[in-house]
């Protein structure tokens, strides 16, 4: 039997693996930009070894607000790249710790990620600055966005294109769902719990707070803690 | 009608369901958007969310056009705070304890009981899309090449989605 240590373990290992995969990927759109970044990087690095907790609510804000206009295909490895190691506000080893808490809570990795970090550098004013600076580059965005398709979606060159972006789309979800599954299921069992949930919604056509509900109940009582035990007998 | 107590209900709701990711709403928003509300029909909700794919910043962001369609520039900002104010105060409030309960043993019973399902639920969403966006042999290769490119290759994905719609433009292209 797998006692509950060395799946904790595992699972570390994997989350620190995960952060050097966003270190990977963040590298190309970093490199990028390195050139005409290069020597305000140098200035902020010196700033941030004598203090990493003088952001001010300003600073939190434009940070976000540069993610959140220039994260293209996903926005993890840019968070990295410019909150560990561009400004210093957190270590890597809070990075993984926060993205972990993200991805428990409902909620998008990006605005989780954007709440915990302006939380942690200026309370609920660093956090509101923090999401308010993520969305609202794509929010803007995504309203012209919204004008154009109203005037001319039903256009012929539109509509190929989009059916296009659309079949892409569900290639790239897919894609997204194998990395997931690759990091995140600890046990055989979970694929039982995997395809349950996609059975409960797709077939079934359970609403989706009641298959998160029941399959979810099921899967933790599944994972309840039985090392705790142990780790008290030895104890004793 | 005047929409904007709906959207912000609607998206409120949807928004707590976004457990592991936006698309795990996907079939709720689908039900609730297009079949109960009426907003958009459901090639609409797969256009916009698949250009949200080119757009930068959190990948949901497509939620501002349902509400811009269906209330204006108020409908699109209720239709935002709706969307993330509740998540993220849960995520303000839950994360101080979430630290606190460290030792206890039902916190690692709660995260690995709930990444198989939320997997199963972005899942089910991928295939909810699937079948609307799936229509033929074409598309279906468009999305197996882009997840076989993506496997193989570091590229960033929206330089695929982008050259999707290139491919679209001339392969659908009208007559």
């Amino acid at each position: 039997m797998i006692t509950k240590k060395d799946n904790s373990g595992a699972k570390r290992e994997d989350l620190s693996q995960l952060s050097a995969e966003f270190a990977d990927c963040s590298e190309g759109a970093r490199a990028r930009t390195m050139t005409h970044t290069d020597t305000e990087l140098a200035t902020q690095v010196v700033d941030s070894e004598v203090s990493t907790s003088r952001a001010s609510i300003l600073d939190i804000f434009l940070e976000f607000l540069i993610i959140g206009a220039t994260s293209f295909g996903g926005v993890v490895p840019y968070l990295r790249g410019s909150l560990v190691r561009k400004r210093h506000w957190i270590d890597d080893k809070e990075f993984v710790e926060m993205l972990s808490i993200s991805q428990s809570l409902p909620g998008l990795n990006a605005t989780n990620m954007a709440i915990l970090v302006g939380e942690k550098l200026r309370g609920w004013m660093g956090s509101t600055m923090a999401i308010l600076g993520i969305c609202l580059p794509g929010a803007v965005l995504m309203y012209g966005v919204g004008e154009f398709y109203h005037r001319h979606g039903d256009h012929a060159w539109v509509t190929a294109g989009l059916k296009g972006v659309a079949a892409a789309a569900v290639g790239l979800l897919l894609y997204t769902v194998m990395g997931l599954s690759k990091k995140a299921l600890s046990h055989k069992f979970d694929f039982f719990f995997t395809a349950a949930t996609v059975l409960a919604v797709n077939r079934l056509h359970w609403s989706v707070p009641r298959a998160l509900i029941i399959v979810g109940i099921l899967a933790i009582l599944f994972h309840r803690p039985h090392g705790h035990h142990e780790k008290s007998e030895l104890a004793q | 009608m005047n929409q904007i107590p709906a959207l912000a209900r609607v998206f409120a709701y949807l928004s707590l369901l976004t457990v592991g990711g936006g698309m795990a709403a996907f079939p709720e928003m689908k039900v609730l958007t297009v079949g109960v509300h009426n907003w958009l029909t459901f090639p609409q909700l797969i256009h916009i969310y698949s250009v949200g794919q080119m757009a930068p910043g959190p990948n949901m962001m497509m939620i501002v056009i349902i509400g811009q369609w269906a209330g204006g520039l108020l409908g699109a900002i209720v239709t935002l705070l709706a969307f993330f104010g509740p998540t993220a105060l849960l995520a303000f409030v839950v994360a101080k304890a979430w630290k606190k309960l460290e030792k206890w043993p039902w916190r690692t019973s709660i995260q690995q009981g709930l990444a198989p399902v939320s997997i199963g639920l972005l899942l089910a969403g991928c295939f909810t899309m699937a079948k609307g966006a799936i229509t033929g042999l074409e598309t279906g290769a468009i999305a197996v090449g882009v997840l076989l490119i993506l496997l193989q290759y570091k590229i960033n994905p929206a330089l695929l989605v982008v050259a999707a719609a290139v491919v679209g433009l001339f392969s659908f292209k009208p007559a």
